[in-house]
């Protein structure tokens, strides 16, 4: 519990990358045996802040002492030295390498040596997390390459444990086994640094907080009491509404606009998923979601709507009636659907590209206002990616720019508002909201609720369990390509999902 | 001696530049570099090391002179891409044409010249075995040293710790610079071993193979040490097996030729290049092998954010 001695203190933190100013005096202080929540919006600092802790980044200015000693933390082996351990949320594990080589690459040389297979399987297991040291990271699901994370730091005994994000791939029972492993550490006295976008579990894990909000700690609120609605408040600067009131809204009785038939699909690479019989009808009027554990289907039941897959049966897609199995994006388009994959840079925009460019190539085949006979109207193209911008207030540089000049939240909201500036009849969106931060990722819900409420049938993909009780009127759940019946939200509780996520459905 | 002692002995030392220039390219390749210019820092190396040997005396001083004129010539490749980040393929490609052409100027003077040659061992009565003699206790030093080579370039990737960090370099630079690993200084000592490999493999023709200077000796040899890379899917040992195979096939064509059989003899010459194709086929078939083994980051540019 808190009031331990003070581990670690930062004072005065300052980091510039070019003209941003991402840390701007930051002071912190984490005391032994306390769980400290570091919370923010995307771009508020948090990364580059515990990267500076980590000794990934220097720091511009800025002192920071570890226990009470001043010390320059100058690459991550002299913070592991110190004992300073990071799981992080994205490139952290080989996945051409073994456990154990995995492990033994962030393992001082002496406790790298030949026991390391047997420490790796006595720590995992006094934790609860068990790991086979001699498997190969490129073929374990996400929840066991995290773990494989988590072990590796445990196995250098930090005082301090950082963690980027750690639930957004797990179950609620992972996430719950999580929390129990952070609370044992924090009672062993271990310090935990907790980076997440999910208030609820902040309230419930973390013992203190401090927010960032541009770059600068904005307020030290005691998770303990506070309310969700207050830390959102605190990270946004401005009040944070819900999606509003789904119950009356729906219209369950609309037309079928999106029909899956008993659709079937190899996996097409060792690590993907085979799809087995899914069936699901989406409705003119509703938001269907689809919730389940990253890498259980979600990449190829989404390939296979968008037609990026084809099925080897016509009907086995349908849009408005129409089938569409064996077709291709573009045909699917031209039916009325509109597609926006999980991943923004690399498959919903392409990161060289200009965003009229990154318009066109979605629209082309819909817009005759931007493509006409093979022709490209770059003007008018302009235009369109302009009006997106303003209407879906995308914060971008001036002057049509490139994709990838855009932060991760910004981007989402452009392809989001190029697929909904379409209005399109049918919507199948993956990972809606994926690290977007709390006021953009409620922007981007309303704006979903608000096609679905035109009459549009919208299904959408998330891991995020709370999204997906917050804007769907019903809830199927896929696990190993595997999809569970859609039952409305009203009548499922997030336990039940929880224990379908978990395969608890085959 | 026999005619199939003859044959298998061209056969080794056939073999023996291309297992070199592969195994210096193998490490290279496994920190995540792809450094196409191996046929040049043969060539400069077949040229420094003739030209050591001929200016020292001493046909083993010519040998480290090949190895330091590959180095030279890798130590400019990796300024260019690991410091500049420049693109790997174009700077390797123009490191190939520098390379023939440089070996041509330095090599004036020395055109014509005979060459001192390695010595090839000799063990009383072992050397004088029947059949098996000539060819394994028969060979000069190199051809020892290049199976040394594949052994411990195996054991230092799999069995050490640098081996274990170059590798996590190669297989996801991001991570790997997360963790405190020096990606642009391994990378920098990989492609270094790769020239002095390559250089040493140019030193072998000039010095054992044909102890003489002829503009562009190294015919390509290069590029086949390349393939064979990714025939052996990066693998140390596979790629001695498959030196042996391409060195095979190498001499194959000139007995043919001599024997009379009317196989043209580009169609020899495309053999290694055939085989890595089908070689290739054969990996993508097993997805799972080709993409556990092959360096996911190679050829991509890495600059750390600090």
């Amino acid at each position: 519990m808190p009031g331990g001695n003070v581990l670690l203190e930062a004072r005065g933190i300052v980091k510039s990358f070019g003209g941003l100013v991402a840390n701007d005096r930051i002071d912190l202080t984490v005391h032994a045996g306390e769980i400290h929540a570091l919370l923010g919006e995307n771009g508020a600092g948090k990364s580059t802040l515990v990267k500076i802790l980590y000794g990934s980044l220097q720091p511009d200015a800025g002192s920071v002492n570890w226990q009470g000693r001043p010390a320059a933390v100058g690459n991550p082996a002299e913070a592991r030295a110190l004992g300073i351990g990071m799981v992080f949320q994205h490139f952290s594990l080989f996945e051409g390498l073994t456990v154990a080589e995995n492990i033994a690459l962030a393992l001082p040389r002496d406790a790298a040596g030949r026991g390391l297979a047997a420490d790796v399987r006595a720590v995992s297991e006094s934790y609860g997390l068990p790991l086979d040291p001699a498997a190969r990271v490129a073929s374990l699901p996400v929840g066991v390459r995290q773990r494989i994370e988590i072990v590796r730091c445990l196995l250098q005994r930090p005082r301090l444990l950082i963690m980027d994000e750690p639930t957004s791939v797990l179950t609620p029972q992972e996430a719950e086994r999580l929390f129990e492993t952070l609370r044992r550490l924090a009672d062993e006295g271990c310090a935990v640094l907790y980076i997440s976008h999910r208030l609820e579990e902040v309230r419930q894990l973390c013992h203190t907080a401090t927010v960032l909000r541009h770059g600068r700690v904005v307020g030290r609120p005691d998770p303990g009491t506070a309310s969700t609605a207050d830390l959102a408040r605190l990270m946004v600067g401005a009040e944070v509404g819900g999606v509003g009131n789904r119950e009356g809204e729906s219209r369950p009785d609309g037309p079928v606009r999106l029909a899956v038939r008993g659709l079937s699909l190899e996996a097409g690479t060792p690590f993907g998923v085979s799809l087995e019989d899914i069936s699901l009808e989406v409705r003119g009027g509703e938001i269907v979601g689809v919730a389940g554990v990253a890498g259980n289907g979600q990449d190829e039941l989404f390939a296979a709507l968008s037609g990026e897959t084809p099925a080897s049966d016509r009907t086995a897609v349908e849009i408005d009636g129409r089938p569409c199995g064996r077709a291709g994006p573009r045909t699917r388009r031209r039916l009325g659907a509109a597609f926006i994959p999980e991943e923004r840079l690399g498959h919903a925009a392409v990161p060289g590209m200009r965003l009229s460019e990154n318009a066109v190539l979605t629209r082309h085949g819909t817009d005759r206002d931007i493509s006409v006979g093979g022709l490209l109207r770059l003007g008018r193209a302009r235009r369109l990616a302009e009006r997106i911008v303003s209407r879906f207030d995308v914060r971008a540089p001036a002057g049509d720019p490139e994709a990838k000049a855009l932060s991760g939240g910004n981007l989402q909201k452009f392809v989001v508002g190029r697929e909904l500036d379409r209005m399109p009849g049918v919507l199948a969106v993956s990972q809606p909201t994926w690290g977007v931060d709390v006021g953009a990722a409620t922007g981007i819900r309303r704006e979903l609720a608000a096609l679905a409420r035109g009459g549009a049938a919208v299904l959408a993909i998330s891991q995020d369990l709370d999204e997906i009780l917050e804007i769907s009127d019903r809830i199927a759940v896929i696990s190993r390509g595997r999809l569970s019946p859609a039952v409305p939200a009203a009548e499922t509780t997030r336990e039940a999902i929880g224990l379908l996520m978990g395969g608890a459905g085959d | 001696m026999t005619g199939f002692e003859a044959v298998i002995l061209t056969i080794v030392t056939a073999a023996t530049p291309l297992l070199i220039a592969a195994l210096g390219e193998l490490v290279t390749e496994r920190s995540g570099v792809l450094n196409l210019g191996v046929e040049g820092m043969m060539i400069v190396g077949a040229v420094t090391g003739f030209a050591g040997a001929q200016l020292t005396g001493s046909p083993y001083l010519g040998v480290c002179a090949s190895m330091l004129g590959g180095m030279a010539l890798a130590s400019l490749f990796g300024f260019l891409v690991l410091r500049l980040a420049a693109n790997q393929v174009a700077s390797g490609l123009a490191l190939t044409l520098l390379g023939l052409g440089l070996s041509g100027m330095i090599g004036e003077a020395f055109i014509g010249q005979p060459g001192l040659k390695l010595e090839r061992i000799d063990i009383p009565f072992l050397t004088d075995l029947p059949v098996v003699g000539a060819i394994l206790f028969g060979q000069d030093p190199l051809v020892y040293m290049s199976i040394a080579l594949a052994v411990s370039v195996s054991w230092f990737l799999f069995r050490t710790r640098p081996g274990l960090a170059l590798r996590a370099v190669g297989n996801n630079h991001d991570s790997a610079h997360m963790l405190g690993v020096h990606v642009i200084r391994t990378r920098f000592l990989a492609v270094l071993f790769g020239g002095a490999c390559s250089g040493l493999a140019g030193g072998y023709l000039s010095l054992a193979y044909t102890p003489q200077w002829v503009e562009g000796m190294t015919a390509g040899r290069g590029w086949i040490a390349l393939a064979l890379v990714v025939f052996a899917s990066w693998m140390p040992l596979r790629a001695a097996i498959g030196a042996y195979l391409f060195g095979g096939a190498l001499i194959l064509q000139f007995h043919a030729q001599a024997e009379g059989i009317a196989l043209p003899s580009q169609f020899l010459s495309a053999l290694p290049y055939l085989a890595t194709v089908a070689a290739l086929v054969i990996l993508s078939r097993d997805r799972w092998t080709a993409r556990n083994d092959s360096p996911s980051c190679l050829g991509q540019v890495f600059v750390p954010d600090r």
